[in-house]
């Protein structure tokens, strides 16, 4: 529940604080220190906690200040700008700001920007951005036109992205607003129109951002009364274009329409934002502290005196003149819980809208594993969805009874129905619950298998193996290899022993009967094409790097299969399986496995399915090394590494079986050399590594010699 | 700032001697280190990891095993067949005790603290009962012959390959009955000891495994291979919520490149030593608790003294190594240059002397005079004074005999200024002053300790004036003598981290005070007061990239010419402190390896600080300045040691 606790005014001296209201505050480098600038000539250094000032300074008569003064964290000094044009600088020593540096700028500036861990960064009143080091060694520096003529720069700031700072600014131009982007990691400008949507008259009065990882948030207050949010990229698609942005609305009726000036906004954390403005036409000003999760009033204040309709918000300390004084009022979010957001509404809301914050988003938690590039539009599917859930929750009990009864075909329109509808936040649960349901039906009557609709269901990814252990079991009974496919795929957590079962089904299913399935083939790409130009000899130059076995005592053996190498070479280039038996053994090769509880299992496949894998995997390992990355072609190819430790499973599960099958003969013959050339190139590797070492030895001695020298130092 | 030639030399030949032993000690914190050269030292692990205290090795005496008894008391054992007891403040051996056994391979405490168990040649145990002043011959426990409990016979054979013997290099017993050896096999074995049955084993090498240390709750243990690895076990909890635990490897490091000759468990750090030379302090994360600059890996290479002395006059440099001293004569050139040039040399550097140290002692330390006519050097029993004469190219040397006998071993030793006195720190806590004359000496005065004080001082200082004289011990704050009155002038208040380095400053008599947390004291001594410079640091504090630095300062000098500024080094880097200019503050950029050339005036006026550092000479172990334009550094790249080390273990780096 956020707070407002007690306020105080930082000075008792009225600040000379003119009609336009202060220039602003910023923090110092030390905490709880506070850089104030009045809209004339004075810049005052306070101690928040304890209400006084700790220095003031002025600029001469005749000079005004027009931006800001801000502190340099990474020197401590603190920068101000008067006369648009020219730099003061200085510390807390110094007393006389006439007497400090000086630099004269051949631009106007607009603003200085200062935040922990960069430079202070200077934003020009035509769009351009320097960096201060770089100003300050060369001032008269020519700066550069960024925006167009009458555009004017209403608000900025700056946000530290992955320690790189990101610069904001939004400019006006015939009542259209524009959003710039400036990043400095990369050096990009991009520039963003902001639609209004449809309240196309709105008067935006005031600005606010925040930032996470790819979006800056932008919020404004209309002169509706409204917050609106706007996501802006950080990093643009595409930097060139000019792209428009849209806004959503986030919190309705804030402040009343009808306030002219006097509104502000600033946004505390992901949950919290604070408003200054009178909530009524006729009422007083006042401060309240918003929920934008749950959409609710958490505290407010009045402020009788009136505000200049500015609000600053460092640490947990919101600042604003009250009347004529400077008041620090702090605050308190704690993290926005239901419970908390129910506790109070405000009063003066219509029933109608009450339903509105009773809605939880479960989903922004959720939502980050499927990709939030759109998350702006599923917020407002969101909030459409809002009015129906209240309706009919029991949605899923009908289907429920449906399938107890019905046919195939009913159950199937009926699931269509209920899938399109909504997903609610048990909503894995409530799919696990049917397809359990549907397998008890399929046990109790065997002649029931609701392929279609299980299908669906697992189109929905939020099933696992532990969700419907029967799944797979009577996929396995009824031989549905796509099933299994889809099962091996979707499912995390498939128990060893089931992912060899499948093994077995998919080895020794019948082409024929694969024929007439459909299968997700997409980690099996075209592997006949292009195929038949490589020979097996230029594989062997390949792998050995240059190493000639013949000349070593390698082996016997190579010089045998050497013999017919054109035989060998035809025979291994084609693939051992149909496209669809490749497809689903792949899937078996995705799946996660524990070698000591599949060792066991692996031992019960016959010998010529044994066979048929390894020759499979062989083919998938030369297919790996036509490439220099050692990857195979298509959308989700099996990896090199797990090619070679399910030949490794299979040769340590079946060696004593696969070694008397005649047919796997050469096959072992060929893995054999292949693995002794492994150990001549790691043989030559080491010797290569020990010459190196021998060449740094030479070369260290070469650099001892320099036993003794004089040299120049010069210290800086 | 200033523009210096630097001499700068690289042909200091020292090689530290590899560690054999360490012993950690909770009650103090304190960590003994022993070398195979004999020497014994000790670490404050709570003062920056200062290596505070040091005993000098001896020819004949290997130490093969050291252990704290008795809270601190500290004993070594070795191939000599001695039981050596080390006095920690007079810093010299109280007694040795020979175990009549033959040489000694280990040694272990009671748990209690009380007794001593050696193991010996002979194949015998001796039970040794340690007294408050000596320790005392209790029992023997012979060979076992037929009466062994349990044989627990370890498995010879080692990747299908049978070994020649299989050696068990350690053994730890936990009060849970487990023993656990590690072996030459490569294995980490566990045993149950009242059936004498292999529980558990692990193979973590394909070499030695070298030493094992558990830690006091018996939870951690860690061993060291001959591969220079070193491996972390624990015992954990075979799942979240049951209560049977298992002993599981957990972390390897891999921090040296030899041998690992000895590991020690504190309750927050792995330590290791080894043949490489390097003493490794390698900090568990999950025990430390606040993760600041203490929870960084230290790696302790070089010694926290000085091994060099320098006569400016003369521009020579005195080496000291183990059992011999060396003297060079730097070289010179005519050639100016800017920044960066190496400038040919018009004369090369020569090796004048190299005095072989008589006798099997070590040396402690050694120094050379100002003028360069007077070398002195001191072992355990002995003190050598030898007078250089010059004439032309011809160097010749001749020891001063009859040296009086209260001078037989010296801690420190320092020439005046203008070489006329000698002071010499004694270990009995006492500083002797002699006045040189031609070819002879005459002893002036003897400063005696406090009373009751037996703390040996083991850093002198003596303002260029020769009117004043520092000395610190390692604990007890810094005494200053008038050395014209021969009297007690005053004592700088104890400070609670040791002394690293000390100088007096010419003409202003400040005395500048190094401690191992890196704070650096300026001591007015006419004014018996702290300067307003060292108030005003001290009030703002160093830059904490300043009080990060891991090696202490070892040496502090001074300009001849530019009283404001104050020299010092430590073994990463030299800094030059301007005491005009502004302090920085944790905001200000400590160390700006580039020179300003592109930069603009407002930036560099904007940065300048007090702190000039340079870190070009690395590993520094010495720096002085020769006069107004000349410095000399002292490096020893690590490179060179590890060359004159014995080639590591062969790892394959490929096909494993």
């Amino acid at each position: 529940m956020a707070a407002l606790q007690g306020e105080f005014t930082l000075s008792a001296v009225p600040l000379g604080a003119g009609p336009n209201g202060l220039l602003g505050v910023e923090q110092s480098d030390k905490t709880d220190q506070f850089l104030v600038t009045d809209g004339g000539r004075t810049v005052i250094l306070y101690k928040v906690s304890d209400q006084k000032p700790l220095g003031s300074w002025s600029v001469k008569q005749g000079q005004i200040i027009t931006s800001p003064a801000v502190c340099n964290f990474q020197t401590g000094e603190f920068i101000v700008v008067h006369d648009n044009k020219v730099l003061r600088i200085w510390n807390n020593e110094d007393v006389n700001l006439d007497k400090v540096f000086k630099a004269t700028l051949s631009a106007e500036i607009y603003r200085i920007h200062s935040v922990q861990g960069t430079e202070p960064l200077v934003l020009f009143k035509e769009g351009a951005v320097r960096g201060l080091e770089a100003l300050l060694a060369e001032p008269q520096q020519k700066i550069e036109t960024v925006i167009s003529d009458d555009e004017v720069i209403k608000w900025t700031k700056v946000f530290m992205v992955y320690k790189h700072p990101v610069l904001i600014f939004i400019t006006e131009k015939h009542g259209n607003h524009f959003a710039y982007v400036q990043t400095f990691s990369s050096q990009t400008l991009s520039k963003y129109t902001l639609l209004l949507g449809q309240e196309e008259k709105c008067v935006i009065q005031n600005f606010a951002a925040s930032v996470d990882r790819k979006f800056i948030s932008l919020m404004s207050l209309s002169a509706d009364g409204c917050v609106y949010e706007t996501l802006i990229p950080i990093h643009p698609s595409d930097p060139e274009q000019n792209q428009t942005v849209v806004r959503s609305l986030l919190l309705k009726a804030v402040v009343s329409g009808l306030a002219r000036s006097g509104v502000a906004l600033a946004i505390l954390d992901h949950d919290h934002v604070a408003v200054l403005g009178p909530p009524l036409p006729a009422s007083k000003e006042c401060l309240s502290i918003w929920n934008t999760k749950f959409q609710t009033l958490q505290t407010s204040k009045e402020l009788p005196q009136g505000t200049s309709g500015q609000l600053w918000y460092y640490g947990e300390n919101l600042f604003m003149l009250h009347g004529k004084f400077l008041t620090v009022i702090p605050f308190k979010c704690e993290v926005s819980s239901l419970a908390g957001a129910l506790g109070k509404l405000k009063h003066s809301q219509d029933p109608g809208t009450h339903t509105v914050p009773l809605f939880v988003n479960w989903e922004t938690s959720q939502g980050c594993g499927f990709g939030s590039q759109n998350s702006e539009q599923s917020k407002r599917i969101l909030r459409r969805r809002k009015i129906e859930v209240s309706v009919q929750p029991p949605a899923s009990e009908q289907l429920l009874s449906t399938i107890k009864k019905e046919s195939e075909k009913h159950i199937e329109v009926e699931l269509c129905k209920f899938l399109a509808t909504k997903r609610t936040p048990d909503f894995h649960t409530v799919i696990g619950d049917i397809v359990l349901e549907l397998l008890g039906r399929h046990k109790a009557e065997p002649s029931f298998y609701p392929r279609n609709s299980l299908m669906q269901l697992m189109q929905t990814h939020v099933l696992s193996y532990s969700l419907c252990p029967g799944l797979m079991e009577a996929a396995l009974e009824r031989t549905d290899v796509q099933m299994l496919q889809l099962c091996l795929q979707h499912f995390p957590d498939v128990p060893d022993s089931v992912t060899c079962a499948c093994l077995k089904v998919f080895l020794s299913i019948s082409d024929d009967s694969l024929q007439e399935t459909e299968i997700n083939m997409e980690s099996v790409s075209d592997y006949s094409d292009s195929v038949q130009e490589e020979k097996m000899d230029e594989q062997t130059e390949i792998l050995q790097n240059g190493f000639n076995p013949s000349e070593q005592n390698c082996d016997n053996c190579d010089r045998k299969l050497n013999k017919k190498p054109q035989h060998a070479a035809e025979e291994t280039v084609s693939c051992p399986v149909v496209p669809k038996r490749a497809a689903l053994l792949n899937a078996i090769l995705h799946s996660a496995y524990s070698e000591m509880f599949l060792l066991p299992h692996l031992k019960d496949i016959p010998a010529q399915h044994v066979t048929l894998f390894l020759q499979y995997l062989y083919f998938l390992y030369l297919k790996c090394n036509e490439n220099a990355t050692m990857t195979l072609p298509g959308l989700h190819p099996p990896t090199l590494n797990q090619i070679m430790d399910w030949m490794c499973l299979l040769l340590d599960a079946n060696f004593t079986v696969v070694v008397m099958v005649p047919e796997a003969k050469k096959l072992l013959l060929s893995l054999y050399k292949f693995v002794k050339s492994q150990v001549c190139i790691c043989s030559e590797l080491n010797k290569i590594e020990v010459s190196f070492r021998e060449l740094q030895k030479l070369n260290q001695e070469k650099n001892n010699r320099e036993l003794y020298s004089i040299e120049v130092l010069e210290l800086f | 700032m200033g523009e210096f030639k630097v001499h700068r030399v690289r042909f200091f030949n020292y090689v530290p001697s590899g560690i054999r032993c360490v012993a950690y000690n909770n009650q103090s914190n304190r960590l003994a280190v022993s070398r195979t050269d004999g020497t014994v030292e000790i670490y404050n692990l709570s003062a920056n990891y200062f290596q505070e205290k040091f005993f000098p090795g001896h020819e004949s005496r290997g130490t093969e095993a050291l252990c704290w008894a008795k809270g601190q008391r500290l004993f070594s054992a070795g191939l000599n067949g001695e039981i050596i007891e080390y006095d920690l403040q007079a810093l010299n051996i109280k007694y040795a005790i020979d175990a009549f056994g033959g040489p000694i391979w280990s040694m272990a405490v009671s748990p209690c603290g009380s007794q001593l168990l050696v193991g010996c040649e002979d194949g015998s145990v001796k039970l040794l009962q340690i007294t408050p002043d000596k320790i005392q011959f209790e029992r023997n426990f012979d060979r076992q012959k037929r009466s062994a409990v349990h044989k627990m016979l370890v498995d010879r054979q080692y990747m299908g390959v049978s070994k020649r013997k299989c050696i068990i290099w350690g053994v730890a017993f936990l009060s849970d009955g487990t023993v656990i050896s590690v072996d030459s096999a490569g294995k980490v074995q566990f045993w149950d000891s009242a059936t004498g049955t292999l529980v558990k084993n692990h193979l973590i090498a394909n070499a030695d495994v070298q030493s094992i240390a558990v830690s006091d709750q018996e939870d951690s243990f860690v061993v060291g291979t001959a591969e220079g690895t070193v491996f972390h076990f624990q015992l954990v909890s075979v799942t979240s919520s049951s209560s049977e635990k298992q002993w599981v490897r957990t972390k390897p490091f891999q921090h040296h490149t030899h041998d690992v000759r000895a590991v020690a468990h504190s309750p927050t750090a792995l330590i290791s030593g080894g043949t490489d030379t390097h003493l490794v302090i390698r900090p568990l994360m999950e025990k430390v608790e606040v993760k600041n600059y203490d929870a960084a890996l230290r790696k302790i290479t070089f010694p926290h003294r000085r091994l060099i002395s320098c006569s400016k006059k003369r521009h020579l440099l005195l080496f000291q190594f183990a059992h011999h001293l060396e003297l060079w004569r730097l070289g010179s050139t005519v050639a100016t240059g800017k920044n960066g040039d190496t400038l040919p040399l018009s004369k090369d550097a020569d090796h004048l002397l190299h005095l072989k140290a008589k006798g099997p002692e070590n040396i402690i330390c050694s120094c050379i005079s100002p003028c360069g006519s007077w070398i002195a050097y001191s072992t355990t029993s002995r003190f050598f004074l030898y007078r250089l004469n010059y004439e032309r190219d011809n160097l010749s040397l001749q020891r001063v005999s009859k040296m009086p006998a209260f001078l037989r071993s010296a801690l420190q030793i320092l020439f005046s200024e203008d070489s006329t006195k000698l002071f010499v720190a004694s270990n009995q806590g006492s500083l002797h002053i002699i006045r040189l004359l031609e070819g002879s000496f005459k002893h002036l005065h003897t400063f005696q300790p406090q009373s009751g004080t037996v703390e040996s001082m083991c850093l002198l200082a003596v303002s260029p004036d020769g009117n004043w004289l520092a000395a610190s011990g390692t604990s007890a704050g810094v005494h200053v003598y008038n050395v014209k009155h021969l009297k007690l002038h005053c004592t700088v208040p104890a400070y609670n981290f040791p002394v690293t380095a000390l100088a007096i400053a010419p003409s202003t008599n400040n005395l500048v005070i190094a401690h191992s947390d890196q704070q650096v004291f300026e001591y007015s001594i006419p004014e018996k007061k702290y300067t307003e410079w060292s108030r005003t640091i001290q009030k703002q504090g160093f830059h904490y990239l300043w009080l990060q630095r891991d090696t202490p300062i070892t040496h502090i000098s001074f300009h001849p010419k530019r009283p404001m500024h104050i020299l010092l080094h430590d073994a990463y880097m030299f800094c030059i402190i301007d005491k005009s200019l502004p302090l920085p503050n944790d905001k200000t950029l400590l160390y700006n390896p580039l020179p300003p050339t592109n930069e603009s005036d407002v930036i560099r006026r904007r940065t300048a600080h007090a702190f000039k550092i340079s870190k070009i000479y690395k590993p520094l172990l010495f720096m002085d300045l020769l006069d107004e334009r000349t410095l000399v550094a002292v490096e020893r790249p690590l490179d060179d040691i590890i060359a004159q080390l014995p080639p590591p273990i062969k790892k394959k780096k490929f096909g494993t």
